[in-house]
């Protein structure tokens, strides 16, 4: 009698394929609805098509995510603290030191370093975000942009200075004038200073403010 | 002539848009989109792969049998086209004048088994060799079912030209098709589309080619435009039986509205091109149901595929060859 059992098993099973896979097909109709990997019902099976065409629609990417770094340099205050916590050594900073108070960051942090070179090369970076979190002006950012793949590894260095060549030269001149003058002030203003160390100031000395992120869109 | 003319043209545009219906077809059912970079929605992806293909070179191997390997493609393809002479197209266009229309179409087609083995045998490849003594088991197998299932229809007509039989089923629309003229010949038809989708070498029963174990089987050697001309007599097949299967069962070319009182929609869609038009929309339809079913059930085992076809469909078919006998004596007296 298997037979016969082996028959209408055969059709049920052909018709039970057949009436699911019909169902998919007419489901194709629909789009799934994107929905970034934080939502509540990322995992809920929906019907419909799930491809993303990618270079044309993008799944949505967590607020938090970490990827690749910008440095808002008018806001950056050159502290070379990025730098020290970087554990790969991605950041490269050269700084120059200003005669002078040059300028404010947006919240009201005194500029007194010029940032000859700011650098940072993605492709060491190990999206740790430990730079975003010491930095005392928040310049320094991961922002959603993930795809910056090239084929040369050289433009993964980002460059986040905008100082000319000549301007960095000039800041330069200027810095050693400014040291000269302070040599020799130095020097014909008496022995008896001397004597005695001076504890120097550290110069550009954040204000350091903690506020609230805003949260990004 | 005509009608061979018009077959060869609609099948080679068949085939362009075949492949992107098998795909889409595919992509649907997956949950995917398929082809959708070339032209609208993709549509010209074929169009794309076959300029690729005839672009590529007819690669030889050295340890190939030279005469079998280049001939077999032809062979294979020749063998399902003559299979369309006898093919009606419309009330107007009858194919070959041939009384044994039918008999002479299944005869030519089960040739193309002969290019299958001379294209794994020539090709000097296990895997080669192997598919194609698995497509002429498979074939000389299904020759059986898929014969007896047409000589049902065959009994109930009592002709084997494909135009009469179209001719019979025409007058009142749908209610004068075979298959509901005949409702004994539900069970033939399932049995004659189970052993074409065999016959066609399409999955479920794809053994001879199963690319996953034998790497395409018996065309794993060939290249560039010999392997399309491959590709064109697998689909010409579907095609083929497809149509075959329209006339048979679904009424040729006749439309299938009905009169519904004083609106005589059955004249008003008859005609040349309206019977084209029927007899190749049935047929497609017919066709999607392959790629249905293709993308729907895994590949049988190579025993699971002989057992279907000794001792199910066999066996079955020869029954209902039995009782549309009984039928037709029953409908006379």
């Amino acid at each position: 009698m298997s037979y016969f059992k082996n028959i209408s098993y055969a059709l049920r099973t052909v018709r039970k394929g057949l009436t699911l896979t019909i169902r998919y097909f007419f489901s194709a109709r629909f789009k799934r609805n994107k929905r970034p990997v934080t939502a509540a019902n990322y995992f809920e099976a929906e019907n419909g098509t799930f491809t993303v065409q990618y270079p044309r629609e993008e799944i949505l990417v967590p607020d938090h995510g970490r990827y690749k770094l910008h440095n808002e340099i008018d806001d950056c205050i050159v502290c070379d603290k990025c730098a020290k916590i970087c554990p790969v050594d991605c950041i490269e900073i050269e700084p120059i030191r200003a005669v002078e108070e040059y300028g404010k960051t947006s919240d009201g942090t005194p500029l007194r370093i010029h940032a000859a070179k700011f650098d940072i090369d993605m492709a060491k970076c190990c999206f740790c975000g430990l730079c975003t979190v010491v930095c005392p002006t928040e310049c320094l950012t991961m922002t959603d942009e993930f795809d910056y793949s090239t084929s040369n590894i050289l433009d993964h260095n980002f460059s986040f200075s905008k100082m000319t060549e000549r301007e960095i030269n000039e800041k330069k001149l200027e810095l050693e004038e400014f040291q000269k003058e302070k040599e020799a002030i130095k020097n014909t203003s008496g022995a008896e200073k001397q004597a005695k160390p001076v504890m120097k100031k550290p110069a550009g000395k954040p204000v350091f403010k903690p506020r609230p992120i805003p949260k990004r869109k | 002539m005509l009608s061979l003319a018009f077959y060869l043209l609609f099948l080679l545009v068949f085939v362009v848009f075949a492949v992107y219906a098998e795909r889409k077809t595919a992509a649907f059912i997956q949950n995917r989109l398929g082809p959708m970079e070339v032209g609208p929605r993709g549509m010209l992806q074929t169009v794309a792969d076959l300029l690729k293909m005839i672009q590529k070179e007819d690669i030889k191997a050295d340890a190939v049998d030279k005469l079998p390997f280049l001939i077999a493609p032809i062979i294979v393809f020749v063998a399902v086209f003559a299979g369309f002479s006898v093919l009606p197209l419309n009330a107007e266009v009858a194919g070959s004048n041939v009384s044994g229309g039918l008999f002479l179409m299944l005869a030519i087609i089960s040739l193309d088994v002969l290019g299958i083995l001379m294209a794994g045998w020539a090709s000097n490849n296990k895997y080669s060799l192997f598919g194609s003594m698995r497509s002429v088991a498979q074939i000389v197998s299904y020759e059986i079912p898929i014969g007896l299932s047409v000589l049902c229809v065959v009994i109930i007509t009592g002709t084997l030209d494909l135009q009469k039989t179209s001719l019979l089923q025409s007058g009142r629309g749908l209610i004068d098709w075979n298959i509901i003229q005949h409702p004994v010949l539900i069970i033939p038809f399932l049995i004659f589309f189970i052993s074409g989708l065999a016959e066609s070498n399409r999955t479920p029963f794809d053994l001879p080619e199963s690319e996953s174990e034998l790497i395409g089987g018996y065309h794993t050697e060939y290249s560039g435009f010999r392997w399309g001309i491959f590709m064109l007599s697998e689909y010409g097949m579907m095609l083929l039986l497809s149509i075959v299967g329209a006339i048979l069962f679904f009424g040729g070319w006749n439309s299938p509205l009905v009169r519904i009182g004083s609106w005589d929609l059955y004249t008003m869609t008859s005609g040349t091109v309206w019977g084209t038009f029927w007899l190749l929309s049935k047929a497609l339809l017919l066709v999607f149901i392959q790629m249905w079913v293709r993308w729907t059930l895994p590949r049988l085992r190579v025993d699971q595929l002989m057992s279907l076809s000794w001792k199910y469909l066999t066996p079955l078919s020869i029954l209902m060859l039995f009782i549309c006998g009984i039928w037709k004596l029953w409908l006379i007296s």
